[in-house]
């Protein structure tokens, strides 16, 4: 049995905080699980999807956030206990079921846990999610460390079913992607099993429905604003004329900064994990009597405007900071340092920061960026398609592995928003600068939301080339399940759907499939697909040589070598393929055997033919 | 406030992210608090892997600035660019061994000279030690070792609130049985280098 399902109580375990996370559903009696994959949230919804032969939780990977919340709403209709899982951004998609699933409420608990990005450490942006908690008026919890998600997240559950509202729980990549030491709790016995009560009244949010339900939503947020004030998960800790409100990791940051300090009784925290709706007779409770107040939170100023509020409708004058210039950033998450650097300044508490050594007369250190693997098929794609389509042809691009195109020598990617929108502002690009673009997409993107953008280039008869990247998984985020690839090798029998049909079906009509290892035919491909006026649609298939190791599918090719009487030192293959398997010895261009896989790209590239396969023996 | 901070850096593929669960998995073998962090995701392709174990009294889990009581560096150049978690007090434990990244692989940068910026630094630390994990690793059976002996020559040169046998215990439980025997012994072998 996978640790994370035992049913014994009091085991500690070392568990990362998405893994806490899932931990605390399943002790809460989760039955039903949805989610798209991203970073830094993905490892929630991989370790439902490795349990799942030997558990009656449903799970599945969803099309894409907005289908895994509206899936999960039935779920939750039906009075199962439901966990939807995604990243912050995945919540913009997501945001139009979200809106008003909080008027329709729920029956089972249902908890979506987003998780934002601060630092962008794999996001296109870092937004503040805690902001749909004010648009949608859903209660948010936010943890602060892996052993608290876990039981914020069974906490949370409870609190659905209370107010019979979606919780959202907010953590970020330090909570994510921390790992603490955890301590299991007793399992609540699982129902699988749903019933859905008709009530239209209730249910079916039309305009008359809807009317009623926004009064009853009010009325709820009333109740969870009682509750939150009176929430264990927001508390104080010492006590002193002046006062933090702190959140998330930065609770974590601030008492370690007072203990360094020594301002643990001149300092009364009050950390606030119950964050919308705000607590704001706590606050006001808390404010009064404080000389001065000092809000640590990363990114947006949201408690410290709720807190300004509060303060000013109880005539408090206690003066509250945060975000300034002198003070907290809203960029970018927080460092210990820094913290304590703040709380220091703030409260005219001596302060020696931490004193660096001298590194100024070290050598410079050359940058080491992501790449794409060696043998790649994207990269083979890419190449072929920059080459025919050439240097004046707009390139926008998705988000997935295909996004490192962005740099040189490929630098194959002119234009990027977010999910899906490589198809769509390609529309807008080739209508306007009356050149055909060609857009990159993978299969998993394309399926989340790069088919509608196609169906309005066929509906609208512009004149664009879409790509899609099919490396039959998705490769970005973990090599999780998407639509378009074949499940079998997992052990899974998904119905298959190829993107080759689906664009049929959308209505393409210039189809092509290629091999990107095949260079030669790729690029006459490309080159009929670049002449047709309209819609033209290639897709790459070749399986992520990474997903393929997985799997135990990875084919034995003999690696490459460059045969130095031959080679003239054009290095076509470093400086337009860039392969990470090719280094420099002196001036000789060399193919390193670990890293090679044998792809048999670069042997084409090459104008003298001085690629080619080690042979045996040799 | 007893603490230990540590800083672990690396290339993606080196095996840092085990190790570093690894240590946090000694500290709750040895009943120590200990709080891990890592970043998955985009910064893993290739890139440079940053991650850190705190231990002890202490809630936060990253390292800032000047504030590493450990350095542990699985490539040389890495140990370089993150230099500035280091300060007087600090022991590096930093692998010898470049991997060069793949713009001075193909001339389109230059790797520094290793052993001169090292012997800079080491005048400004508590303690640096170099150790050749990978020939170590080759020499325990197999180069993806390389971590587990980069854990035995932090176990050795450095100050832990936990034992090589919490590190030991650590490895049995939590790598592949497969492995088992050529992951001890190349602990051993950064541990005795």
């Amino acid at each position: 049995m996978n640790p994370i399902l035992t049913p014994e109580a009091g085991q500690k375990h070392l568990l990362l905080g998405n893994l806490a996370i899932a931990r605390g559903a399943i002790e809460a009696g989760v039955a039903f699980v949805t989610c798209y994959p991203g970073t830094p949230s993905s490892e929630i919804p991989d370790i439902f999807f490795q349990i799942e032969p030997e558990t009656d939780i449903y799970f599945e990977y969803s099309t894409n956030e907005k289908v895994a919340l509206e899936v999960g709403a039935g779920a939750a209709a039906s009075g199962i206990r439901t966990l939807v899982a995604m990243k912050h951004v995945g919540l913009n998609v997501a945001a139009d079921p979200l809106m008003t699933l909080a008027y329709l409420g729920v029956e089972g608990g249902m908890v979506i846990v987003v998780a934002d990005d601060v630092s962008l450490f794999s996001s296109q942006n870092e937004q503040d999610d805690r902001f749909y908690g004010k648009l949608s008026n859903l209660p948010i919890m936010e943890p602060s460390s892996p052993a608290e998600a876990k039981e914020m997240v069974k906490y949370a559950f409870d609190l659905s079913e209370e107010l019979k509202l979606p919780v959202i729980v907010r953590t970020t990549t330090r909570i994510n992607h921390s790992s603490g030491i955890v301590t299991f709790g007793t399992l609540k016995t699982r129902v699988t099993r749903g019933k859905f009560i008709k009530d239209p009244t209730k249910k079916v949010a039309i305009p008359a429905v809807s009317r009623v339900l926004h009064r009853i939503l009010l009325e709820k947020y009333d109740q969870a604003a009682d509750l939150a004030n009176s929430s264990d998960y927001n508390f104080i800790s010492g006590q002193g004329k002046w006062g933090i409100i702190t959140n998330g990791v930065s609770y974590a940051y601030t008492m370690d900064a007072l203990a360094d300090l020594n301002l643990g009784n001149q300092v009364a925290v009050l950390r606030l994990g119950f964050t919308h709706p705000f607590p704001k007779k706590l606050v006001q409770d808390f404010l009064r009597g404080k000389e001065k107040v000092l809000v640590v939170e990363e990114l947006e100023p949201y408690m410290e405007t709720e807190a300004k509020a509060a303060a000013y409708e109880a005539c408090l004058k206690t003066p509250i900071a945060g975000k300034s210039e002198e003070l907290f950033s809203r960029l970018y998450e927080f460092s210990p340092s820094m913290v304590r650097a703040k709380i220091a300044s703030y409260f005219g508490s001596p302060y020696q920061a931490p004193i660096p050594i001298e590194t100024s007369d070290l050598p410079d250190v050359p940058s080491r960026p992501p790449t794409l693997c060696a043998g790649c098929p994207h990269r083979s794609t890419l190449y072929s398609v920059k080459k025919i389509a050439g240097e004046d042809t707009i390139y926008p691009c998705d988000i997935g592995c295909y996004g490192l195109a962005y740099i040189p020598p490929l630098s194959a990617s002119d234009y990027c928003i977010c999910m899906g929108s490589s198809i769509s502002s390609a529309c807008g690009i080739s209508r306007t600068t009356g050149r055909k673009a060609v857009a990159f997409i993978g299969d998993s993107t394309f399926f989340h939301s790069g088919m509608t953008g196609l169906v309005d280039a066929v509906h609208n008869k512009h004149n664009i080339l879409v790509v899609i990247l099919d490396n039959g998984t998705t490769a970005m985020t973990g090599h999780q399940i998407n639509p378009g690839m074949d499940t079998k090798p997992l052990g899974r029998d998904k119905q298959r759907i190829k993107p080759e049909d689906v664009v049929r079906g959308l209505g393409v009509q210039d189809i092509h499939v290629v091999r990107p290892r095949n260079l030669k035919k790729t690029q006459e491909t490309v080159k009929a697909a670049m002449q047709y006026e309209g819609v033209s649609v290639i897709i790459s298939e070749e399986v992520c040589p990474l997903f393929a190791r997985r799997i135990g599918e990875f084919p034995k090719r003999p690696v490459f070598q460059v045969d130095q009487d031959r080679c003239k030192n054009h290095r076509d293959c470093i400086n337009y393929l860039a392969c990470p398997a090719f280094y420099l010895e002196g001036e000789k261009v060399m193919i390193d055997p670990d890293l090679c896989i044998g792809c048999a790209v670069c042997s084409q590239v090459c104008p003298e033919n001085a690629i080619r396969p080690v042979k045996k023996g040799e | 406030m007893k603490h230990t901070r540590i800083h672990i850096t690396g290339v993606g593929g080196q095996g840092t992210l085990l190790a570093t669960g690894l240590i946090g998995e000694a500290g709750l073998i040895a009943g120590v608090n200990v709080n891990v962090s890592e970043v998955h995701g985009m910064a893993q392709r290739g890139g440079v892997v940053e991650s850190a174990v705190t231990m002890g009294d202490i809630m936060s889990p990253i390292v800032s600035d000047g504030e590493a009581d450990i350095l542990l560096s699985f490539e040389p150049s890495e140990t370089l660019r993150s230099a500035a978690k280091c300060s007087k007090v600090t022991t590096v434990i930093t692998n010898s061994r470049p991997l060069h990244p793949f713009t001075v692989a193909i001339g389109k940068g230059v790797y520094p000279n290793i052993a001169e910026a090292l012997e800079r630094m080491r005048k400004r630390v508590k303690k640096l030690f170099a150790i050749d994990a990978n020939a170590c690793a080759h020499e325990a059976g197999s180069i993806l070792s390389m971590n587990m002996v980069m854990l035995g020559a932090m176990a050795k040169h450095a100050e832990l609130p936990i034992t090589p046998e919490h590190l030991r215990q650590a490895i049995k439980e939590n790598t592949k049985a497969k492995f088992l025997d050529i992951n001890l012994k190349a602990f051993d072998l950064g541990y005795d280098t």
